[in-house]
């Protein structure tokens, strides 16, 4: 088990992990009598991919919602970068450069790959509308650098043949590709993916796998993953939350959560007798 | 050797050329690529700069003169570039099949002890590293794209990008080197050396000189009059000798423009941004844009269908004629100029193709109903003959006689002798040097006075003068009765037709022919789901009544037109049947190149052979299959066998002329 130290630590295969860039400190999230998050403190450090697991209704998409600012929890805060955060809209924290991905896919079907990803900069625009209803000076600037910037994470995520494609006509494993590009280009520090593999075949599953490491190779980008394929998880990331029920049963490195009895109870069920 | 002189005023190598390009047109493109979505222009001044920087960060890598640099990557400048520096330092560049394995990458990189590999991105210098225990000559990796690198060990790794600033740092030290070494290159020394694919037992090195590529380029380039204005996309394998004569041979002769496409899968975009004016790809990519356009007409709006069939019908009787500058009516010539107004313009400009001058296929036979769709369009398809070995040509089809079951006239400097087993040889100043490394090989292909076997059985035509491959020479054989036995050029025939994708002939030493049929299942499900056939599997589908019905009036009609065919004429198939199965690379019955092999497929199914020799209707019948994971099973299946109805041989055939 790490400490909560601002000491970072080596991963198995070499990469240096940084200090605590968001702690969640007893988050307990209640809709009416229903508590979905009971209690539960972990941290996320600079530069790891962390990964919640757990069964069905467990609170993992709960919990990635409180990370994005999209519940507050009725108890508990959440500590970001040193500091406590306050109740926030989604687009507050997303300018504070944490960007997800959901379960479902919510692109703007009708809209091609490049101007669903180009949305995904609004957060660095600051022209006004008049400069951008006749794309004239600053607007013009922000566009091309804009235009720049998705262009490289299109080429990074090897979708330049769909550039131009509606995003309704894409088979589903690009869609989640281009939903990742999106949030990629708003260029995070924080990069939440719900369910990134859900629904994929083993090939797209792959592929994905890849471009989670390559992004968190390349930008150095810490993500924080919600997936149910054990093997994935197990796979990328550098520590695991395990939850059930609202609660916390497990935190650790891979091996360390695999073993313990807990989190077999849980994912195998146990015999009452 | 009949190719010692040297004409005048031809620059004696590429760097040479690419000096005298960046004298004659500095100002003008000479290499383009998509980046980040936009296209990035380099004139030959830019490249040649460039060029410079690469050979000054080989030298102080340490490149020797005589050293192999591998080179290994998708269509890229740099990597071009990298090739030409490569030349510069009097290094040999030898491009590899990016999609090579890492075992088969290893025997060519030990096999040419290559010192240096140059890489495109992470997969290639992934797949070195791999197999550097088992070629620890290699002292330097260099890489282009660095995605996915940074934290590799660097000691003998480096970026492309790296190399060339310390080279244009190390400009002043290397210079007068540099100058030296560039100098020395002459017409014989050796300009590039490419691996064979090696269907037959492992690849061989081919080693071609200056003087190979350079009259090659040159007797090519003016054969089709191409000038510094054309415009190519450079989209086939790197280590394929078509590449290396369009994109360095023929560029840098005539100093056209080289378009690199943005990834393999923006080709097709690629190509329809770029217009290229001069373009090369071997008949599957023609089969497959013209499935996509006919699949796509289908789905098009019952106005656009009935204009488009209208016009091509006509295009097919006129368009052909015009390309060859022969007489057409005047109504005729403006019916054909409104199709291209309304139907033939738009759809070449949809595929790219608007801008063709000159269009090659090569390397298969291609189906004649596709070669005249091209040529419907008015685009100058034209076919072409050739091997590494000859440094491409060995025979091309000039403007205006272009037929679709000739390869054409020997090209320039090119002479042809048909040995009297009807094998073809050649001699040109193509000819390349030796095989690397396998004197054995190169004595057995290659005699003293420097004509080459082509391993080719062919005849050339009395009246035109053009040569016709009728099969591969080890596989012609002949009847029991002594006639010529060609079973590819049957065989050929039969996957015309769409419904068919493979097909075997026997015959050698048989009285009569036969075939095994594999059905294309695309084309042959889309016409089953069109006509309310229901089935439930491949074997179902391939032995339903209807479908055999299908495939019969395909054989016969093969049948008929083998019937014209004097020599061949023997080679109609009597019998056939329609196998259970897909011929398969898994099971060993094609060549991972997708070549059917013969000998395996003869002893495996040589049940079913005895039945169509013995006069069976049907024959029950037991296979082995490998599924994709590795395991095994069994088919079992009862085949129907059909006879086909054949020409009696010089009965005067009514068959339309193809």
């Amino acid at each position: 088990m790490l400490d909560s130290t601002q000491e970072g630590y080596t991963t198995e295969d070499g990469r240096k992990i940084g200090g605590v860039v968001m702690e969640m400190r007893n988050i307990t999230l209640r809709f009416g009598g229903v508590v979905a998050i009971k209690d539960i403190s972990f941290d996320i450090r600079e530069g790891e991919i962390r990964a919640i697991i757990g069964p069905n209704g467990a609170g993992k998409s709960s919990m990635l919602n409180v990370i994005s600012g999209f519940y507050n929890p009725q108890e508990g805060e959440v500590i970001y970068r040193g500091s406590r955060r306050p109740p926030m809209k989604p687009f507050q924290v997303a300018r504070q450069g944490i960007a997800r991905t959901f379960q479902n896919i919510a692109l703007f079907e009708g809209m091609t790959v490049l101007d669903n990803v180009m949305t995904g900069r609004l957060n660095h625009m600051r022209a006004s509308l008049l400069d951008q209803a006749f794309w004239w000076g600053k607007a013009q600037r922000e566009e091309v650098e804009n235009r720049q910037k998705a262009e490289e994470i299109i080429d990074f995520l090897e979708i330049q043949h769909i550039r131009k494609t509606p995003v309704g006509r894409l088979p589903y494993g690009l869609k989640k590709r281009v939903e990742l590009a999106r949030a990629l280009v708003s260029e995070p520090s924080i990069l939440l993916l719900d369910e990134p593999m859900a629904g994929m075949n083993v090939e797209e599953k792959e592929d994905m796998s890849r471009f989670i490491l390559d992004v968190n190779d390349e930008y150095g980008t810490t993500i924080v993953l919600i997936e149910h394929d054990m093997g994935v998880v197990m796979d990328l990331s550098d520590r695991v939350v395990v939850m059930d029920y609202g609660k916390k049963i497990g935190d650790g490195t891979p091996n360390e959560v695999r073993s313990n009895q807990e989190v077999i109870d849980a994912y195998l069920g146990v015999a009452h007798d | 050797m009949a190719q010692t002189d040297t004409p005048k005023g031809v620059p004696h190598s590429i760097p040479a050329l690419l000096a005298r390009n960046v004298a004659q047109f500095g100002s003008k493109p000479a290499y383009r690529e998509k980046e980040l979505g936009i296209w990035q222009n380099w004139t030959w001044a830019e490249a040649a700069e460039e060029i410079d920087a690469i050979a000054y960060g080989l030298l102080a890598l340490g490149v020797n003169r005589g050293d192999h640099v591998a080179v290994i990557g998708r269509n890229r400048p740099a990597l071009y570039w990298s090739m030409v520096a490569a030349q510069k330092v009097g290094a040999v560049p030898v491009p590899l099949y990016q999609d090579a394995v890492a075992e088969e990458m290893a025997y060519v990189l030990e096999h040419c002890f290559a010192r240096f590999v140059i890489c495109g991105d992470q997969e290639q210098v992934d797949k070195v590293i791999e197999v550097q225990g088992r070629v620890p000559q290699i002292e330097h990796i260099i890489y282009q794209d660095p995605r996915g690198l940074r934290k590799y060990d660097h000691s003998k790794l480096h970026a492309l990008a790296d190399v060339q600033a310390e080279g244009r740092a190390a400009h002043d030290r290397f210079d007068k080197e540099l100058k030296t070494r560039e100098a020395e290159l002459d017409f014989d020394s050796t300009c590039v050396m490419l691996y064979t694919s090696g269907t037959t037992g492992k690849p061989k090195g081919v080693v071609l000189s200056n003087r190979n590529i350079i009259l090659t380029s040159k007797a090519s380039s003016e054969f089709d009059h191409l000038d510094p204005h054309d415009e190519v996309l450079a989209y086939l394998p790197m280590a394929w000798v078509g590449d290396f004569i369009f994109s360095i041979g023929q560029a840098m002769w005539t100093g056209f423009c080289v378009n690199c496409p943005e990834s393999a899968d923006t080709t097709l975009a690629d190509l329809r941004e770029i217009g290229p004016t001069y373009y090369f790809a071997p008949p599957r990519v023609f089969e497959t844009l013209l499935t996509s356009v006919m699949i796509r007409m289908e789905d098009a709006g019952p106005l656009k269908r009935r204009l488009f069939h209208y016009f091509l019908e006509h295009a097919k009787v006129v368009g052909p004629r015009l390309l060859d500058g022969k007489n057409v009516g005047a109504m005729d010539r403006l019916k054909y100029q409104l199709g291209n107004l309304l139907m033939i313009g738009p759809l070449k400009n949809a595929l790219g193709l608007t801008r063709i001058r000159v269009g090659y296929t090569a390397g298969e036979a291609i189906g004649p109903e596709i070669f005249d769709f091209y040529r419907a369009l008015g685009i100058n398809l034209k076919q072409l003959y050739g091997q590494t070995e000859a440094s491409v040509f060995i025979t091309q089809q000039p403007d205006n006689e272009v037929r679709p079951d000739t390869v054409g006239v020997p090209s320039p400097g090119v002479e042809i002798r048909i040995d009297d087993k009807g094998e073809v040889y050649y001699r040109s100043p193509g000819v390349f040097v030796e095989y690397y490394k396998n004197p054995e090989s190169t004595a057995s292909t290659k005699d003293p006075d420097g004509w080459v076997a082509t391993g080719d059985a062919g005849f050339i035509e009395p009246d035109t003068g053009h040569l016709r491959i009728i099969d591969r020479a080890k596989d012609v054989g002949k009847m029991a009765d002594g006639s010529l036995f060609a079973p590819k050029y049957v065989e050929n025939k039969l996957k015309f037709f769409p419904n068919i994708l493979e097909a075997v002939v026997f015959g050698s030493g048989r009285d009569y022919c036969t075939a095994f049929i594999n059905i294309d299942l695309t084309a042959v499900g889309n016409w089953a789901e069109r006509n309310n056939i229901a089935y439930a599997s491949y074997q179902e589908l391939a032995g339903h009544p209807k479908v055999m019905d299908m495939i019969q009036s395909h054989v016969e009609e093969v049948n008929r037109s083998v019937a014209t065919d004097e020599m061949l004429s023997g080679c109609q198939v009597h019998r056939f049947l329609v196998l259970h199965k897909e011929l398969d690379a898994d099971d060993g019955e094609l060549t991972r190149t997708r070549k059917v092999r013969r000998r395996i497929i003869e002893e495996k199914f040589h049940d079913l052979i005895d039945a169509l020799y013995s006069g069976k209707t049907s024959q029950y019948t037991e296979t082995e299959v490998t599924y994709e994971d590795g395991r095994k099973g069994k088919i079992k299946a009862t085949l129907e066998i059909r006879d086909a109805a054949t020409v009696a041989a010089g009965a005067p055939a009514q068959v339309a002329a193809e």
